[in-house]
């Protein structure tokens, strides 16, 4: 499984990294060297260690933080029961088939659905409480966020979770392990690299979520999506757009580090 | 693996079926002249019967595209690719593609039916002469309102905004030379300002109204509106006129400190390679009928007088869409700020937006 | 196998509920005889005759399904190629390397990818339109295929490989009877997830496509100025139909015939 075979099969990856992420990244890193006026300078790197942007990072960190948590603790228990239906790669594709349907309709079905007329408020009239506006708050914009990205995390978990095989924990059962002890040691470590892929796919993305900042939380959440779709649309600075891009660039960097498996190739354990 | 190969197979089929019904239908759409022209609108910004007249009349074929954004209008412009023949950018964005030599001047005895535009909008600054541009649609910058839920507020004043009672009650859109601008006006300033301390004053001023202000959004506020969802809203006016038309609560008002005067207007960008069907274009929106219809279609203010006369009475001579000359000499129309001062607006726009919480 | 309990039942239907409800919530309105979504005025088809009289909005959903099937496709065959070849790296910082490289498109925002595609493929010369919005959807969809393959690649045994190695099978073998048949789930999560990528794409096509080609989310992202039209909720509802009723019927067709041949 080594030599040529396998390197003709990098060929196509490896000219698509060339031709579509080192040739932008190159072009990002150009542009966030140059000021408003084209010429050579470092002022949008020191720009961005202002206060305004330090706190959109650590703002940026903490709702992606939040997505995550709150996807993953949706998610699991999600896949797991999913794993256990009759027909479930059927009840799979049921979960994804609603992130076809285009986004920006589906946020406008929320802000109907959370608005002040919405059914939500309607329900909670019934139930004789005030009916209170739910958009543009902090709980809407996770919310949200949280809908989007749940058949991104469901979907590797449930992979990981579909092979599992099902021995392994009765034995761990009938070994007297606890319910919990039986997930904590068995099951858990055995989906990890599930678990992993699907926080990379909705950590990543959320640092950088825009169009439901402003639909959902009214710009009432900036991240450096949104500074850096302002930069490329309104101000048309693109180079200090550019240099925001290059440290969600760094960001993801060192998140990958962290969370990078260190073994060499399969499992070993 | 015999599922997978399947899945390729079945994949490819499909992909080929749809292709030969695409054809089919786009060819069934009469794309019978080899004469094209190629528009570069904003969404839902024109009548789209319209546009199959000027096919009729003059057998050219109209691809349509649109924009969200004239910065977006502009990158795309500016790369080519596209052969794009009429464009229809703001007035402060045509100072920029001027600059950036991204226009055709416009050969005036193509459009005899210039004639129709009112003077008044005739030989603005952003292009003097109109060497470049004419007119597609104006309006302004004020404050759409439900009379019923803002107490004795009439906003004739921009400091209505900071009233305690408004408490998170207050929309503004996500534009810094909007918001600023009010900043600016609301202290008697120009919202042209290049004064780093009219500026910085405005910009504290608006930190004030933090507390009034529920949400900072785009398009989206329309249906808030009509909906009863938002009672106080910063908008243009020709979104105000959208919402009215829903929703017959609402009141809109330019405060009398001052305020913003736009204009969308058509172009032909250098990208163009079909000049003689532009100008056929742009002699056809500005007919009178063709102009009345547009404007009864897209409900914003037009610059065609000839139009005007064609039209509901009640609506042209409604004064929160067609201000009186009077009225109009508080506006200001935008300048091109230059890309420095545009930058430091949207820093302290980002500075403002960071300082509701 | 377990069986569900009723409160993982109930679970699991909260969460079909969540998921489907802006989807019914669209739908329902596209019933109705006001012109937006909030009012409820009266019950019509209107605008599902409007969707069958509009030929360009149709021409533009073909395109879209077209776009959004072939990028998957060709992005599944690139990623999953590609995340193999990546196992085989032996050099861990090496591989990390890689890794960090395929999930930058993932991090950086639409309008920088739409951006520098744009420049990119003025530059080289390729026409905008039909062929340039492929591209560009395969190449941002790539990232999400590897990152849905790899994981099964990770808990792959590699005895399984040494094993049938050792008994005479050939690397096309290994490849087509060992590799590709336990990773066939990954393959398939990161196909249907790059549909996902390449239907909700807006900025990057805005930027990236041109002489008229249009997909359904530019033309939903233009309409905002104005108010979406219901047509667009009855063509969405349309889709959804059709496509729950090809899953569905894929389902049972492919099952039933897997059960008569025995395989699983």
């Amino acid at each position: 499984m080594q030599t040529k075979a396998s390197k003709s099969a990098l060929f196509p990856y490896v000219l698509w990294i060339a031709f579509f992420v080192i040739a932008p990244i190159a072009l990002v890193v150009y542009y966030s060297l140059l000021d408003l006026h084209g010429n050579f300078t470092l002022e949008n790197y020191k720009a961005f260690f202002t206060s305004v942007y330090l706190k959109m990072t650590l703002s940026s960190f903490w709702y992606a933080f939040l997505i995550t948590f709150f996807t993953l603790l949706i998610s699991y228990p999600t896949a797991y029961f999913l794993t256990k239906t009759k027909h479930k790669q059927l009840w799979l594709l049921l979960i994804i088939i609603p992130s076809w349907i285009n986004l920006l309709l589906k946020t406008y079905a929320f802000i109907g659905i959370f608005g002040l007329y919405g059914p939500i408020n309607a329900f909670i009239e019934v139930l004789g409480f005030d009916p209170k506006q739910m958009l543009f708050t902090d709980i809407s914009f996770v919310f949200v966020s949280v809908y989007i990205f749940i058949p991104f995390m469901i979907l590797p978990i449930f992979n990981s979770l579909d092979r599992l095989n099902p021995t392994l924990v009765y034995a761990a059962r009938d070994l007297g392990a606890s319910a919990f002890t039986t997930f904590r040691r068995v099951v858990l470590p055995l989906t990890m690299d599930g678990v992993k892929a699907g926080i990379q796919v909705v950590f990543i993305p959320a640092l950088s979520l825009f169009m439901i900042t402003r639909l959902i939380a009214g710009n009432r959440v900036i991240t450096l999506g949104t500074a850096i779709e302002q930069q490329f649309l309104v101000t048309q600075n693109w180079g200090m757009g550019s240099t925001i891009a290059v440290f969600l660039i760094l960001f993801m960097v060192i998140i990958m580090l962290i969370t990078g498996q260190k073994n060499k190739g399969g499992r070993v354990r | 693996m015999k599922s997978l190969i399947q899945a390729t197979i079945a994949i490819i089929v499909v992909t080929a079926l749809l292709m030969y019904a695409g054809n089919a239908m786009s060819a069934g759409s009469g794309k019978s002249g080899k004469d094209t022209l190629t528009i570069f609108n904003w969404g839902e910004y024109i009548d789209p019967d319209l546009l199959k007249q000027f096919e009729k009349e003059t057998g050219i074929h109209v691809i349509y595209e649109t924009f969200d954004s004239n910065e977006a209008m502009m990158t795309k412009v500016q790369q080519g690719g596209t052969a794009y023949d009429i464009a229809i950018p703001s007035e402060y964005m045509i100072e920029k593609m001027k600059e950036e030599d991204l226009l055709i001047p416009l050969d005036h005895s193509k459009i005899p039916n210039m004639k129709n535009i009112d003077p008044y909008f005739l030989d603005l600054p952003f292009d003097d002469n109109n060497k470049y541009s004419v007119p597609y649609f104006w309006g302004t910058v004020g404050i759409v309102y439900n009379p019923s839920l803002v107490g004795d507020l009439d906003f004739s004043s921009w400091e209505d905004l900071w009233d305690p009672s408004l408490k998170r009650t207050v929309f503004l859109v996500d534009g810094a030379r909007e918001v600023i601008g009010m900043g600016l006006n609301s202290l008697g300033y120009s919202l042209n300002s290049l004064d780093n301390n009219e500026l910085r004053s405005a910009t504290d001023k608006l930190i004030k109204l933090a507390p009034n202000v529920k949400a900072i959004i785009g398009d989206e506020i329309t249906p808030l509106m009509i909906n009863n969802e938002a009672t106080v809203a910063l908008t243009w006016s020709g979104q105000a006129a959208d919402m009215m038309y829903e929703n017959e609560d609402l009141d809109f008002a330019v405060p009398e400190e001052g305020s913003n005067l736009w204009f969308d207007n058509m172009v032909i960008p250098k990208t163009s390679k079909n000049i003689d069907g532009a100008h056929a274009f742009i002699n056809f929106m500005l007919d009178a009928d063709s102009g009345a219809q547009n404007a009864d279609f897209v409900g914003y203010s037009t610059p065609n007088i000839a139009a005007m006369a064609l039209m509901d009475e009640e609506v042209v001579t409604d004064e929160r869409y067609y201000p009186t000359e009077e009225q109009r000499d508080t506006l200001e129309v935008y300048k091109n700020l230059g890309p420095d001062y545009l930058g430091k607006y949207n820093e302290l726009f980002l500075e403002f937006k960071m300082s509701i919480r | 196998m377990t069986k569900l309990t009723t409160s993982a039942k109930v679970y699991l239907a909260i969460v079909f509920i969540v998921l489907y409800a802006p989807i019914f919530y669209l739908i329902f309105y596209s019933f109705n005889s006001g012109g937006s979504m909030n009012n409820f005025e009266s019950f019509t088809f209107d605008h599902y005759k409007a969707v069958f009289e509009d030929t360009r909005l149709l021409v533009i959903l073909i395109n879209t399904v077209i776009v959004a099937l072939l990028s998957a496709l060709i992005s599944t065959i690139i990623g999953t190629l590609g995340a193999i070849g990546i196992m085989t790296v032996k050099d861990s910082k090496m591989r990390n390397t890689l890794l960090s490289l395929n999930n930058v498109l993932i991090v950086s925002p639409d309008v920088i990818i739409g951006a520098s595609f744009l420049i990119l493929f003025t530059m080289v010369g390729i026409k905008l339109g039909f062929a340039s919005v492929l591209l560009a959807h395969v190449a941002f969809s790539v990232p999400i295929v590897v990152l849905m393959v790899l994981p099964k690649l990770l808990e792959m045994n590699k005895s399984l490989i040494d094993a049938a190695l050792d008994l005479g099978a050939t690397r096309k073998d290994v490849m087509m009877r060992v590799i590709l048949p336990y990773i066939k789930p990954g393959i398939f999560a990161g196909f249907f997830l790059a549909l996902t990528y390449s239907l909700d794409d807006f900025a990057v096509t805005f930027f990236v496509t041109g002489n008229g080609f249009s997909t359904l989310s530019v033309e939903i992202y233009s309409m905002a100025r104005a108010g979406i039209s219901l047509t667009v909720n009855a063509i969405s509802g349309l889709v959804f139909f059709v496509t729950v009723l090809i899953v569905i019927g894929y389902y049972f067709v492919t099952s039933r015939t897997s059960k008569r041949t025995g395989g699983h």
